[in-house]
């Protein structure tokens, strides 16, 4: 897979990038709009205390698509993702307004359990962070803790680490501790514990930014491969592995308020990865994908 | 030469001809040589008492002391039985009652409770005093304890037990608490986002990787308990006891309880027997320090 410069200054540079991304999704051809969101945004808006973090955002996420989330640090991309799969209730002092729809069902609805809104959208981190057990047991424990039924759970851990591409490189060492794995195999270790508990929906939150560059493009490669089976959603910082990965983009950024300073995120313009590196409707996307901020 | 080393050279000759270093000049000497002479004179203390301890009792170290119980016929044969093995009984018992409750109130606290509510906070702040709480008001709480549970008997296991439990208790919560915040936050978010409840992340991931801590804490905080006699006085536990303890409501005598009613005894052979079981508490204690060591050396896990 080719890789492109980290900044792409000129008209020229940013051109060449958007021929490689429409050479790379020249075989999907996509609706303007995602025809039947997996996952749709209504209004959201979150705080933090009386922070104001994101503003009234309106997205909707296709079904086998893969969606980024880009945009300058700050802009509130990671705290959108974070709405997605209740892990927001986890950090106190958080408040969700508006709606977090999943097949049309609002997850922050009354009676809505987080936990199996979990168990259905699923997140990978942004540090790769196994668990303190051996590789099997990495996978495993997911089944394990949602009691979901699975026929004979060496097959399960198989299929899993199988789906993550990990399989070859472990499978004589499944009873050894996970931590002995590399950052790169380690990482996909926690793509494979994902899947092991069929999510529908698999959360990223910038998985490569703690990997070197084959260990990136490794992943890289599995989200295509997984995109056939799941919805991914990806927060990236990086330009052109959005640009490499996605379908589609949506790009925030962060707007200071006039009297306080607080710097709240909104998002900006949503469309076909090609449309937005190659012709951004909004100024403000096309200053950061040319490079001249952010 | 670089621009690095020319400047440091600089440097160490501005030192040297302006005489400015300023970790040499006269306060800052004395200061240091004060320091040390705190360290050294606080070191030396402990070793002249316990050196003088070992040699005043090294004439009894014998299996008499190990063996038998005190006499008042031949104190020169006199030994610590009871007192042993009352202080090993009252160790397993408060062990008993404090580890479990200490632990669950230290997971309540750092993986439930919600910190910013003001009763949580209140809690923090009274745990932190109970710490500092003279370990004799814990006798009288004891005291009033097996009172309301309706025991007659004084000076029995139990009671002991619940003196030292309650001592040691704030030191188990706080120092469980330490161990469960040692445990990453990825690992809690990991096992969440799988869709675990708290209560399993608790239980499959927090607590497993927060045990070498917790049972260190533990055995301190135990090594701590078993040199305790004020708590044991209030609670009416004998000088001397001349038969084994045979389950909770047995009365017992404990070590440093022994020592303490000898060394007030005016029989030379006495205060010789003291100083041997002082050393026989010290070797305990010592002990299950080291044995928290050991623990926490093998198990420690860097994340």
């Amino acid at each position: 897979m080719a890789t492109q410069p980290a900044t792409a200054s000129t008209k020229k540079d940013s051109d060449e990038m958007v021929h490689l991304t429409s050479e790379s999704h020249s075989r999907r051809e996509l609706p303007d709009i995602p025809p039947d969101p997996v996952m749709e945004l209504e209004r959201l808006n979150v705080y933090y205390g009386s922070f104001h973090a994101v503003h009234d955002v309106n997205l909707r996420f296709g079904k086998n698509e893969i969606t980024a989330l880009i945009g300058p640090s700050g802009c509130g991309k990671s705290t959108v993702l974070r709405c997605l799969n209740r892990m927001n209730d986890l950090v106190s002092g958080a408040r969700v307004e508006g709606q977090v729809n999943y097949h049309g069902t609002n997850i922050y609805g009354r009676g809505v359990d987080p936990i199996a809104v979990r168990t259905n959208i699923g997140m990978v981190f942004q540090k790769p962070n196994p668990f303190p057990k051996s590789i099997y047991d990495n996978i495993a424990y997911g089944p394990r803790v949602t009691g979901m039924g699975v026929g004979n759970m060496d097959d399960l851990v198989e299929e899993a680490l199988r789906g993550a591409a990990l399989w070859d490189e472990v499978k004589d060492k499944l009873k050894q501790s996970a931590y002995g794995l590399s950052g790169g195999q380690q990482q996909r270790l926690c793509i494979a514990r994902t899947i092991a508990t069929r999510p529908e929906v698999i959360l990223m939150d910038e998985p490569c930014s703690a990997l070197d560059p084959i260990a990136t493009s490794r992943i890289e490669e599995l989200m295509h491969s997984l995109r056939d089976d799941f919805t991914i959603i990806i927060v990236t910082h990086n330009m052109q592995q959005a640009a490499r990965v996605s379908d589609r983009t949506a790009f925030f950024t962060a707007r200071p308020d006039e009297t306080t300073g607080d710097r709240t995120g909104l998002l900006v313009e949503f469309d076909r990865t090609a449309s937005i590196f190659s012709k951004p409707a909004d100024t403000r996307t096309e200053d950061y994908i040319s490079g001249r901020f952010g | 030469m670089s621009v690095a080393t020319k400047t440091a050279r600089e440097t160490v000759e501005i030192v040297r001809e302006s005489g400015r270093d300023r970790d040499r000049n006269l306060a800052s000497i004395a200061f240091l040589v004060g320091l040390w002479f705190s360290l050294f004179f606080g070191v030396m203390v402990l070793v002249v008492l316990i050196l003088d301890t070992a040699i005043s009792g090294s004439s009894r170290f014998d299996a008499n002391l190990l063996t038998e119980y005190i006499s008042r016929i031949s104190p020169e044969t006199s030994g610590f039985r009871a007192g042993i093995l009352g202080t090993l009984w009252l160790m397993v018992a408060t062990a008993v009652l404090a580890v479990p409750l200490g632990i669950a109130a230290a997971i309540w606290l750092e993986e439930f409770s919600d910190n910013t509510k003001w009763y949580n906070r209140i809690l923090e702040v009274n745990l932190q005093n109970l710490a500092a709480v003279p370990s004799i008001v814990y006798g009288l709480l004891a005291v009033a304890t097996m009172t309301l549970l309706g025991f007659q008997a004084t000076g029995i296991v139990l009671g002991g037990a619940i003196a030292l439990a309650l001592l040691i208790l704030p030191v188990i919560i706080i120092t469980t608490r330490e161990a469960l915040r040692a445990v990453p936050q990825d690992i809690r978010q990991g096992s969440l986002a799988l869709g675990a409840t708290v209560w399993q992340t608790t239980w499959r991931q927090t607590l497993p990787s927060a045990i070498p801590g917790i049972s260190t804490g533990t055995i301190l905080g135990i090594s701590r308990a078993i040199g305790e006699a004020a708590p044991l006085v209030v609670v009416g536990l004998a000088g001397s006891v001349r038969f084994d303890p045979t389950g909770i409501t047995s009365v017992i005598t404990a070590l440093p309880q022994q020592i303490y009613s000898l060394t007030s005894q005016s029989q030379e052979e006495y205060q010789t027997a003291a100083s041997a079981a002082i050393v026989v508490l010290l070797v305990m204690v010592l002990g299950l320090n080291a044995l928290a060591i050991v623990i926490r050396n093998k198990f420690q896990r860097t994340w």
